[in-house]
């Protein structure tokens, strides 16, 4: 069985007296494309957080890449963080540097390379993602789609050994959505990458996902785990083919 | 690691081993020194190579005889980076003006800007004329509000500054004063300086600080979020919604901080005046004897009409935001600037007026 890169044990989050999700246990293993899906609310992007360190949880354990990155400080943390990437939902790249400046950032913070190696890398990065020809625009001149390309060209760019993916499709037309896809898969199968992405587009569920587990905003907690084409034929949870089939409970 | 030897006199550049982001940061210049005119670029024992390693080879140059990487993950990788760096097309170079075009390009440009701020000033003072026929369509609640923010929340800072600007002030003129034996008109230089000139300066630039900034960025955050096209769309003129209350609150709120800076000023000097063994009585009476009511009123009127184009300066600012995060900060910054620029040019041309006036 492949390596699991991510490991979740129990894992609750709580604010005050709202429990957001609660036993949540499963694995990441490496290579995969792990969706994490979910109607609004459930707490995807919660979890997600949690996985990036962002916040620790309330109760239960999540090791990334062996370390539990909740507890990490200083340079153990800086040296975890460099080995994982994140595009946010917004895209988040910084409105006052191009494309290629933006790309170059997480080059600077975390390498020694001077300059015109850093700018290698990151035109590649760019390059790699369709958006050679956009280096030099700023992040208000592009469109959504183009955003959330160099968003991830950005979380690329020290080669990380997971990717975070935060509703890439969301807010895309069809057919970008589905160039995004695509530009997913081939990147995993490419580079070998593990991909988590938290989204709740079906159709990007069934195109990329290797496997996914759904939560829900009722169970607070996990309904479901597996392969999201075998989920949407055999699942019998009536919120799991709610979802899959697209009805209204 | 990096290994440099010659071949048949040719340079020879030896890569070996793990090519990750240490590796070729320590690399980079001695291998680039090395890769001058014909050269070889060995990268046979290459065993592990990350981007910044593809960056080190790739970026060594076309003219190179190469060797490619015998193991199979760095050979993709090295074959993915040049397939990413094949795909960049250097920006193209923005098309230049006839010449005529160059000369005249500026002026279009600042001509479409004075277009912008004509037609924001037309739409102000229709939307404001409108207003004042009907004052009960002025939104009030937003006006209490800003009257709350731009007004009571700067009552401590222009308490603070009003007092220290009047100790600084009686230090400062007691100096030259003691040596003509005048200490004793100290009252009347700072009382009068401070009603018709530094109460509404000083409130003038605390206003610029505090609430034009704040009006430009909160409104150009809800220009850039498209609020502004929002409330267009649902047939609201956004000028008399977003910019009438908290040009109306800039102005009524003026008066009294120039007031509050004033009072405050004047009771610093009090404080100085008294350790120079002055009592408050001494001052009260020489204050009573000349400053005039038209001293202050004055004051006040001119900072009333500041009040009326800082906010205005600040909501303007804020409307013509371009897009992106960067543009909320330019605004803000453009309402400061403008608006103590304007402050001070209006201050100049309301000096000439007084003195015309005979005040």
């Amino acid at each position: 069985m492949t390596e699991a890169v991510i490991r979740a044990e129990d894992v609750a989050m709580r604010f005050g007296t709202n429990t957001v999700f609660q036993d949540v246990s499963f694995e990441v293993r490496r290579g995969e494309i792990f969706v994490i899906l979910g109607g609004s609310g459930c707490g995807k992007s919660t979890l997600l957080k949690l996985l990036i360190g962002l916040m620790p949880p309330s109760a239960g354990r999540i090791a990334v890449l062996e370390e539990e990155i909740a507890r990490l400080a200083g340079q153990a943390r800086r040296d975890l963080l460099r080995r994982i990437g994140v595009m946010w939902q917004s895209g988040a790249l910084l409105g006052s540097l191009n494309l290629l400046e933006n790309v170059m950032l997480p080059i600077e913070a975390h390498t020694a390379l001077p300059d015109d190696a850093r700018a290698l890398v990151a035109g590649s990065k760019l390059g790699l993602v369709g958006l050679g020809d956009a280096t030099t625009r700023l992040p208000a001149e592009i469109s959504g789609g183009m955003v959330k390309r160099a968003g991830i060209a950005r979380a690329m760019a020290l080669d990380p050994e997971i990717l975070f993916l935060d509703e890439p499709s969301a807010g895309l037309d069809p057919i970008t959505s589905a160039g995004l896809d695509e530009l997913i898969l081939s990147l995993a199968r490419e580079t070998g990458t593990t991909f988590v992405v938290v989204t709740h587009e079906l159709q990007s569920i069934l195109a990329i996902g290797d496997r996914c587990i759904m939560l829900d905003k009722e169970a607070r907690g996990m309904i479901a785990e597996g392969d999201p084409k075998r989920l949407k034929e055999e699942s019998t949870h009536p919120t799991v083919r709610a979802f899959f089939h697209r009805e209204a409970l | 690691m990096l290994e440099t030897d010659t071949e048949n006199g040719v340079p020879v550049l030896r890569f070996s081993g793990r090519l990750d982001a240490a590796a070729a940061a320590s690399t980079w210049q001695a291998a680039h020194r090395a890769a001058r005119g014909r050269f070889v670029v060995d990268a046979r024992r290459v065993e592990a190579m990350d981007s910044a390693g593809a960056a080190l080879l790739a970026g060594l140059g076309e003219g190179a005889e190469w060797r490619e990487p015998e193991a199979e993950a760095p050979r993709l990788v090295l074959r993915r980076f040049r397939a990413g760096l094949e795909r960049v097309s250097p920006p193209a170079a923005p098309k230049p003006l006839p010449w005529l075009a160059q000369i005249g390009a500026p002026f279009v440009a600042q001509a479409g800007g004075l277009r912008e701020r004509l037609r924001f000033l037309g739409e102000t003072v229709l939307a404001g004329s409108a207003t004042a026929l009907r004052p009960w369509r002025l939104r009030w609640r937003e006006v209490v509000r800003h009257l709350d923010e731009a007004g009571t929340r700067a009552f401590p800072l222009c308490v603070l500054l009003g007092v220290l600007i009047g100790v600084i002030l009686a230090f400062q003129s007691s100096i030259p004063m003691r040596q003509f034996g005048a200490e004793i008109f100290i009252p009347q230089l700072v009382g009068i300086s401070l009603a018709r000139e530094l109460g509404p300066l000083l409130a003038s630039i605390v206003l610029a600080g505090r609430t034009a900034s704040a009006y430009a960025a909160e409104l150009g955050t809800m220009k850039v979020n498209e609020e502004v096209d929002a409330i267009r769309t649902m047939g609201l003129d956004p000028v008399a919604w977003l910019v009438l209350p908290r040009v109306a609150a800039a102005m009524m709120v003026m008066p009294v901080l120039a007031l509050v800076m004033t009072v405050t000023g004047i009771v610093g000097m009090g404080i100085v005046m008294a350790t120079l063994g002055y009592p408050p009585v001494a001052v009260a009476n020489q204050l009573r004897q000349w400053l005039s009511l038209g001293d202050v009123t004055g004051g006040l009127a001119k900072a009333a009409v500041f009040g009326l184009v800082i906010g205005y300066i600040g909501c303007r600012s804020g409307l013509s935001a371009g897009r992106g995060p960067r543009a909320v900060g330019d605004a803000a910054t453009m309402a400061v600037v403008g608006g103590i620029v304007s402050l001070v040019v209006l201050d100049g041309l309301f000096a000439v007026l007084f003195f015309r006036l005979g005040w």
